[in-house]
């Protein structure tokens, strides 16, 4: 019989042993139940189907149809020797010129003109999450901390806080003004930490807001701009689903208050974007940060080392995103088909007898199950989360893993499936709001 | 290791030397008072010796605040030469100097509001602006300002301090030319199979597993068929660079340590410490040994850094090593391993450079000699990549392999941050499952590498001048101290100086990479052509007819 010796186990760091990565909540339970029984039109219409991912798959054609006429953007032809030389080699921070230049221009689309980019103040990093994390690393120290506003991306948590050592705390926002960002709420969020002897280094809003699907007023970004200033810390703005605005008008980006105040006090500011969602990338893995600060601009050049684009994609990109026909109808087409899909999902939610918040974009819309809740409370809302994932068969979000500070909303992503399959979903919240109610 | 290439220009990099981060707020400012309060409390007393380093303290912040009030002009934003840029940049932000004492501690003293003047800046930052300019950056800018060309810029700096291979990259091209487009959209030819979901969609963060099968495949076959990997026990990353910070954060906390054999490669400082924290001590190798791993030295460095009280995490080596060109033996990776085992320590083996091996001497990966040892493979771990063996550094394909679950799990979570572009990804699951055409590469490219290297070893010889006999990577390591005019690092960078300034010539001092002995230099020949050797070597031949005739 061999004798057993313990052996000294090598031991992981604290990072990697700890929860922080946030895979371990509700958030991505649903996502398990998901992965385990995926629903398919013809081999599993009963599986569950898949709410809680936001990602947009309406415009998918359009691309497919870009890339199939200018199949030159994909390869390098038999023309361009050099091309593909400097291509190969290519692993420079500052990114592809003609492509910062193209992501800086399709962002001046976005807002319709109505602010204007500086490709050299464009950082590229793989994924909105990158950038994120990095403008994280280069604002605060460990221990120190950002406001950011509730309820929040469930992705923050771990963002933010996991690699850097950063804390979050909240500014409470709550149904009350359809949960928008207020000055007192600013105040009450950098009082409480200072409370606690933790320095503030800045906020972070997303605007257009996840899980909320509804832009920031002027009027509440002047506030924070105002507020950020007075206490002389960051603001970053993620701007990741500014392209998903149903109505261009109706966005308002930072960019444009920044300009109108001719840039007085912008060393502070910091934009993220991605491809991801606006334009359905999320495998490209294309992300930027957009800082007035030369400083920033300049480390995060320096630290995108470790999250570059491959050159390949960035090629790729930068014809794509260069060609303004194709791009000013993308935009205008896939406003379109977000707002169709919303109008359908929120129709269908109210035939229910469900109302959502009053939303103008993104992928999904935030959901007011609040009135249906056994008990008012966090418990309440995860029961009647687990009834819609494993009775119901549909991915949704609480809004207990956004931090909502008012139990009973849920995120509902529409843009991620087909249109009979949203059909389908309806059916399924349809039918079991009529059981429900004769209980 | 991404070495940076601006065509146009080309900030300055951390010198490998940064000390680690220190605390915002406090700490500085106490190593200031700490000691002026010992001197006055000498003659003052306790009362004086407080009051009077504080009473300092606080006019100088005042100064400092004074100071920054002034209006700067605006800067201009960071452009790349020779760029229209006609109008100039929306950012109008005041930037003041970067003060040594940090600005919240000044904002309390003097403006509790706090109006005006720059946002912080975390310390981490501030660390990485600072970077000294180091000889390996300052070179790299002199190359991409005054590039080399045959027929363009003859008298142009030559590039010899990037371990880039240029050799075989025709035979790559040629494959994407044919092959590319129907490798990144999956078509079969007809339109309506055109699938974009497929790589437009999120894709595991660690990487498709076709690509890591064909990872797998690739490593095996590049590594002589000796030892076969699993794709399960791969992650993959966007870059190798990701991939050693990742390993640096899975298993060492900040302010713990690594022992790194030196010299090592420049850009190591930068991957392994710069948000980590963690610290890297080196062990020293000596060229009597030719530079290798001396088990010994390992013994002394961790026993020393436990006097310190630095908590020692792992080894880090590479093999074939940077910038020497050593392939490590069995017999000292087996010791390695006893040692790693004795002090409970992880390895990290760095095997970039596997496939681009050129000597007679076999490469033994780190995954062979732990393919039988069953109680410690988890403190085993392999750093590869696709940009030496096979030159896509641009495509950014870094590989973590490991045998120790909890590492991959952790490892796998944080590819979220550093994650390979899909179409990049499809593009190479092609490439490298066409096996013929990877054989094929890898011979002629082996067959180019040896040619270039002993070419290139013999010029220099013609020179007086001898390298250390390498086996693998695309350098030699020349010992030039018959060119210094003294023995010492001085005379290492005076030497390095005139290679650049007078003739032309980019290479990396022994100095950057950490050598304890100086006026040793790394010269990479893949970047150059056979016809470029008797032109490099004539070069150097003319600034050291100059140096003995001065030194």
């Amino acid at each position: 019989m061999a004798i057993e010796i313990e052996q000294p186990c090598v031991g992981l760091s604290k990072v990697a042993v700890s929860e922080t990565h946030g895979e371990d909540s509700p958030y991505f339970a649903g996502w398990k139940a998901y992965d385990e029984n995926p629903y398919d039109e013809t081999t599993n219409p009963s599986g569950v189907i898949q709410m809680g991912l936001a990602e947009n798959q309406v415009s998918f054609d359009l691309l497919e149809k870009y890339l199939e006429e200018h199949s030159e953007a994909s390869s390098w032809g038999k023309g361009s020797v050099s091309g593909f030389r400097e291509n190969a080699l290519f692993q420079d921070y500052h990114g592809l010129l003609s492509f910062r230049k193209a992501m800086a221009s399709f962002m001046e689309q976005v807002r319709g003109g109505r602010a204007k980019f500086d490709p050299n103040r464009v950082v590229l990093t793989a994924g909105a999450t990158a950038a994120n994390e990095l403008l994280t690393f280069i604002l605060a120290d460990p221990g120190d901390a950002l406001l950011v506003p509730t309820p929040y991306y469930p992705g923050f948590d771990r963002d933010l806080r996991w690699r850097t050592g950063v804390k979050i705390v909240p500014i409470h926002c709550d149904s009350s003004n359809n949960f928008q960002i207020t000055t007192p709420a600013l105040e009450a969020a950098y009082s409480e930490a200072e409370s606690m002897n933790i320095k503030v280094r800045g906020v972070l809003i997303t605007n257009p807001s996840n899980p909320l699907g509804a832009t920031v007023q002027r009027s509440v970004l002047e506030d924070i701009l105002d507020f950020v200033t007075r206490k002389n810390i960051h603001l970053v703005s993620d701007e990741i689903y500014s392209g998903s605005v149903f109505s261009s008008s109706e966005f308002i980006s930072v960019a444009e208050i920044l300009e109108a105040r001719q840039y007085k006090n912008s060393e502070r500011v910091h934009i993220v974007y991605s491809l991801s969602k606006d334009l359905g990338l999320p495998g490209f893995r294309v992300g930027t940060i957009y800082s007035y600060n030369d400083k920033v601009v300049t480390t995060a050049r320096r630290m995108s080392s470790f999250t570059l684009i491959s050159s390949q994609t960035q090629h790729l990109l930068a014809s794509m995103l260069s060609d303004k026909c194709f791009t000013e109808n993308y935009i205008k087409i896939n406003r379109e088909r977000l707002r169709k899909r919303y109008d359908m999902i929120i129709e269908g939610l109210r035939s229910a007898g469900i109302d959502c918040l009053k939303g103008n974009a993104g992928l999904f819309c935030w959901m007011n199950l609040s009135p249906f809740l056994e008990k008012p409370t966090r418990e309440g809302e995860l029961a009647l989360w687990n009834s819609m994932v494993h009775e119901v068969k549909l991915n949704i979000s609480p809004g207990s893993s956004c931090h909502c500070s008012e139990p009973g909303w849920f995120r509902v992503c529409f843009a991620n499936m087909s249109e009979q399959t949203l059909e389908v979903a309806l059916k399924r919240i349809h039918n079991f709001m009529v059981k429900k109610r004769s209980e | 290791m991404t070495q940076t290439r601006s065509r146009r220009t080309q900030s300055s990099e951390p010198d490998e030397g940064t000390k680690p981060a220190t605390s915002s707020g406090g700490g500085t400012a106490m190593r200031v008072i700490v000691p002026l309060q010992g001197v006055v409390q000498g003659r003052g007393g306790l009362v004086l010796g407080s009051v009077i380093p504080c009473a300092l303290f606080y006019f100088l912040q005042l100064y400092l605040k004074r100071h920054r009030r002034d209006p700067n002009p605006p800067p201009s934003p960071p452009s790349p030469v020779g760029s229209s840029s006609p109008e100039p940049s929306p950012s109008a932000g005041q930037l003041a100097e970067v003060s040594v004492l940090p600005r919240s501690l000044s904002r309390i003293h003097l403006s509790p509001r706090g109006a005006g003047g720059p946002a912080y800046v975390s310390g981490r930052a501030n660390l990485i602006l600072k970077g000294g300019d180091s000889p390996y950056y300052v070179g790299l800018k002199k190359v991409s300002e005054d590039e080399y060309d045959e027929l363009g810029n003859p008298d142009g700096v030559i590039q010899l301090g990037l371990a880039e291979n240029k050799l075989s990259l025709d035979l790559v091209r040629d494959w994407l030319v044919e092959n590319a487009r129907d490798a990144i959209l999956g078509g079969g030819g007809s339109c309506s199979e055109l699938s974009i979901s497929g790589i437009a969609s999120y894709q595991p963060f660690d990487g498709l597993m076709e690509l890591k099968m064909a990872v797998a495949g690739f490593m095996c076959q590049v590594m002589g068929n000796s030892v076969s990997f699993n794709p399960s026990q791969i992650v993959l990353t966007a870059g190798a660079s990701p991939a050693i910070e990742m390993l640096s954060f899975c298993l060492a906390d900040s302010g713990n340590a690594f022992l790194v054999p030196t010299p090592f490669y420049p850009c190591l400082d930068r991957d392994m410490k710069s948000r980590t924290g963690v610290e890297i001590i080196p062990v020293p190798c000596r060229s009597a040994d030719n530079f290798s791993l001396s088990i010994t030295a390992l013994d002394r460095a961790f026993n020393h850094a436990k006097k310190r009280g630095l908590k020692v995490r792992g080894i880090i080596i590479s093999n074939p090593s940077n910038p020497v060109g050593n392939l490590l033996n069995r017999a000292t990776l087996y010791s390695l391993l006893d040692f790693a085992r004795e002090k409970n320590l992880h390895i990290i083996s760095n095997e970039l450079f596997a496939g681009s091996t050129h000597g007679s001497e076999e490469f033994v990966s780190m995954a062979e000699i732990i393919e039988s040892e069953d109680i410690d493979q988890n403190r085993v771990h392999i750093v590869y990549g696709l940009s030496k063996d096979l030159s896509l550094p641009g495509f950014r394909v870094g590989v973590i392999y490991s045998f120790n679950e909890n590492v991959l799990e952790a490892a796998k979570k944080l590819t979220r941050f550093s994650s390979i572009s899909a179409p990049s990804q499809r593009l190479l699951i092609s490439m490298l499952s066409d096996t013929r055409f990877i054989q094929k590469f890898i011979e002629v490219n082996g067959e180019r590498l040896r040619r270039m290297y002993s070419e290139f070893v013999a010029g220099l010889k013609q020179l007086g001048i001898k390298c250390t006999k390498s086996n693998g990577g695309f350098y030699c390591w020349a010992d030039m101290n018959g060119l210094t005019s003294s023995y010492s690092k001085k005379g290492e960078l005076e030497l390095w100086e005139r290679l650049l300034n007078v003739a032309k010539l980019n290479v990396t001092p022994g100095s950057s990479c950490h050598c304890i002995e100086p006026g040793w230099f790394r010269f990479c020949f893949t970047t150059l052509t056979e016809n470029d050797i008797p032109i490099v070597i004539e070069r150097i031949r003319k600034i050291s007819k100059n140096c003995k005739s001065h030194c």
